[in-house]
């Protein structure tokens, strides 16, 4: 591999939510002690159900949340510890795109306006020449820089999120479900764009999807988590899976060919609700191959280096 | 196989924009049709039209006929119609939420629907709860039955609504994209169960969805929608083989497969036209790399491929 642009350090986060007069406040970790890595020009892909910490992950990452505890470095700088003006500074080399094109743009906004902020955040004006520019890039006609976000379809406004993002030329972009609110060829346009940019632009990409399936054809690795915690690896898009969640995963991706269909040994039990784990694995409820043990200790991500896996029982 | 649902060349409006155009598709009992199409195409308002419900939209049949077990809906009684609904056809929303009463129990939610169909009392109307409950694979049903809506899972409360839809004894189930808001563990399972359930009782399903993965997996037939037309229509087997319609086998392209090339899924370039601007001629013309002057000029006739039906003048061959 590349040497990493991005190294993830036992990084955790905490949420306390409600509090107040009736409710006690409680108290979960949406991530939990994650280690990473991302090589310059890698496209590293993380997948995993609603609520599993995707979103959190990605936004400790560009350091748009503050961490319990954990480091996040950039290009050898500890971005964690790093005062706001160098903060600022360091974030012209980040970008993020956001999972929902309808409410990550605002409506009152011109593209005009929406692609200036970036600029703005630097205290920069954005020179006219640019802007053509940037809509271009993103395969949308310069005459639309003076429509509002509602003029425009779901996959138009998710070309602007990205022009946003593409502004200041970062070299990293979080992409965190960019195509989740769009039809499947739509998302399919979008997914060919953002190959493309890396392509042209050499950039890293942090990919956050649920569907395995678009990641495994979209991803150089992929990190699958699993409540707050990365449960697997894979080093590659055709690995097997090794932990018996990745592969409920993969199994829930239908392909669109009758003759391979087959039956899905389903998931019985509930997902454990995250302000109250239980002991051991958090996939134990779900898991056909939990054991006593299972329900015990928790498993440490471990194993092969290169295809690590946090399951006492691996397939 | 006689049909129980059956739409004949529907064309449907609200106000004055026409939005379906000559919509003829049928599901027989024990059968699963699957309806897809990008957002937009009109599998929805295809939905609205076989269940009765359009003037709620303010919408109208405008041409052509929807027969329920032989019988002219628009000639019944609106009372007729919604005894229909809920009893002889069961619906499943896409988000559940909209379809469960946030300040009643989980159980009598479901109870009520056999009781006003089936005339069931309020034990016997229970025990069906906690029999259906329990093979929709609900653990603990006794539980769930009096808990409230919000105290259950997105995926349990879509299992609910199945439950309501299944407790009436329907002999049509029509699921509007019924999983496309839950989680892919979840959605892989609600899948199995319902089409599972399907089978064993006989019922037959429209089952509304963008996924072609799901069509392949559970349908017997497909109809596929653009533009508020029916591009193409037939048995799932030959038309995954070989799709006749260029928007089939772009849609089905749209699905990353394992052992896809990078740079293989391209998408569909352009998107969805609006009811108010429909291009002339092929309302798929602008979109399609088969695109032939005659597509742009003439709206492609419904011609039989197969066992199944395609609008296209320049369709692929059979396999
Ligand atoms: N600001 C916050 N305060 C309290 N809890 C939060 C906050 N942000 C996220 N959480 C909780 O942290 C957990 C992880 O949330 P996150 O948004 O990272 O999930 P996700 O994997 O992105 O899910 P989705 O696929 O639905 O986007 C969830 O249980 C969520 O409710
Ligand atoms: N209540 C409504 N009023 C006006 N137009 C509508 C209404 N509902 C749907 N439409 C239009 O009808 C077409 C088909 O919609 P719909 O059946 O909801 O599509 P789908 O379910 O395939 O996404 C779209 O052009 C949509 O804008
Ligand atoms: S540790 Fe046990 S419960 Fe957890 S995934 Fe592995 S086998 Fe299943
Ligand atoms: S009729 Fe012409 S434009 Fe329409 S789908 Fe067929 S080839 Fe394409
Ligand atoms: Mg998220
Ligand atoms: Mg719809």
């Amino acid at each position: 591999m590349t040497a990493p642009l991005i190294q993830i350090d036992r990084l955790s986060k905490r949420f306390q939510s409600g509090g107040g007069i009736f409710a006690k406040p409680r108290a979960m970790m949406a991530v939990r002690d994650v280690s990473l890595s991302i090589g310059k020009g890698e496209v590293l892909g993380v997948v995993g159900e609603s609520g599993c910490g995707k979103s959190t992950l990605a936004r400790l990452v560009l350091r748009l949340i503050e961490p319990t505890a954990g480091r996040v470095s950039f290009d050898g700088t500890d971005i964690t510890a790093l005062s706001p003006a160098a903060l600022r500074k360091m974030r012209r080399r980040m970008a993020m795109v956001f999972q929902d094109p309808y409410s990550s743009l605002d409506p009152r906004h011109t593209l005009t306006e929406v692609l200036a902020e970036p600029f703005a955040a630097q205290g920069e004006p954005l020179s006219p020449d640019r802007l053509p520019e940037m809509l271009a890039a993103v395969g949308l006609p310069a005459a639309m820089a003076a429509s509002h976000p509602h003029q425009l379809s779901g996959g138009q406004r998710q070309r602007v999120g990205i022009a946003r993002a593409l502004a200041l030329h970062p070299d990293f972009v979080v992409l965190d479900e960019p195509t989740a609110s769009l039809d499947v060829s739509i998302q399919a346009q979008i997914i060919a764009l953002l190959a493309d940019l890396r392509d042209r632009l050499g950039l890293t990409y942090l990919f956050i999807s649920h569907d395995l399936g678009l990641v495994r054809y979209f991803c150089d690795r992929i990190v699958v988590m699993y409540l707050g915690t990365v449960v697997e690896v894979l080093p590659d898009t055709t690995a097997a899976p090794r932990h018996p969640y990745t592969r409920a995963l993969m199994q829930s991706n239908f392909a669109p060919d009758p003759a391979r269909r087959r039956a899905i040994e389903p998931l019985t039990g509930e997902i454990p609700s995250p302000f109250a784990l239980p002991p051991g694995c958090a996939f134990a409820s779900r898991c056909p191959r939990a054991s006593d043990r299972c329900r015990r200790e928790t498993p440490a991500l471990g194993g092969d280096p290169a295809h690590p896996v946090a399951c006492f029982h691996p397939l | 196989m006689t049909a129980l649902l059956d739409l004949q060349s529907v064309s449907v409006s609200i106000g004055k924009v026409a939005l379906l155009d000559g919509i003829s598709l049928s599901v027989a009992r024990g059968q699963i049709l699957g309806l897809v199409g990008e957002s937009g195409s009109g599998k929805s308002l295809t939905a609205m039209a076989a269940m009765g419900l359009l003037p709620l939209i303010g919408g109208r049949v405008t041409q052509g006929a929807v027969r329920f077990d032989g019988q002219d809906m628009a000639a019944m009684t609106e009372a007729e119609r919604r005894k229909l609904r809920g009893g002889r056809i069961g619906f499943v929303t896409q988000n559940p939420m909209t379809a469960l009463d946030p300040v009643q129990r989980i159980g009598e939610q479901v109870d009520v629907v056999s009781r006003l169909h089936l005339g069931l009392d309020r034990k016997a109307a229970r025990a069906r709860t906690l029999d259906l409950l329990t093979q929709l694979r609900i653990p603990e049903a006794a539980a769930v039955a009096e808990a409230w809506p919000h105290q259950l899972s997105g995926g349990m409360k879509q299992r609910i609504v199945i439950a309501m839809a299944l407790a009436g004894e329907p002999d049509l189930i029509i699921a509007d994209e019924p999983t496309t808001a839950l989680d892919v563990t979840v959605q892989a399972q609600i899948i199995q169960i319902l089409g599972n359930l399907v089978r064993e009782k006989g019922v037959a399903l429209m089952l509304i969805t963008h996924d072609m993965g799901v069509v392949a997996q559970i349908c017997d037939r497909v109809a596929v929608l653009y533009g508020g037309r029916l591009a193409e229509e037939g048995a799932v087997a030959p038309i995954f083989a070989a799709p006749a319609h260029p928007y089939t086998s772009a849609l089905i392209g749209c699905i990353p497969q394992e052992g896809m090339a990078k740079g293989a899924l391209r998408g569909i370039p352009g998107a969805v036209p609006s009811a108010l601007a429909f291009p002339t001629g092929c309302r798929f013309h602008p979109r399609c790399d088969r695109a032939s002057e005659l597509c742009r000029s003439t709206v492609p006739p419904t011609d039989p491929r197969g066992d199944g039906r395609v609008a296209c003048h320049h369709p692929g061959a059979l396999a």
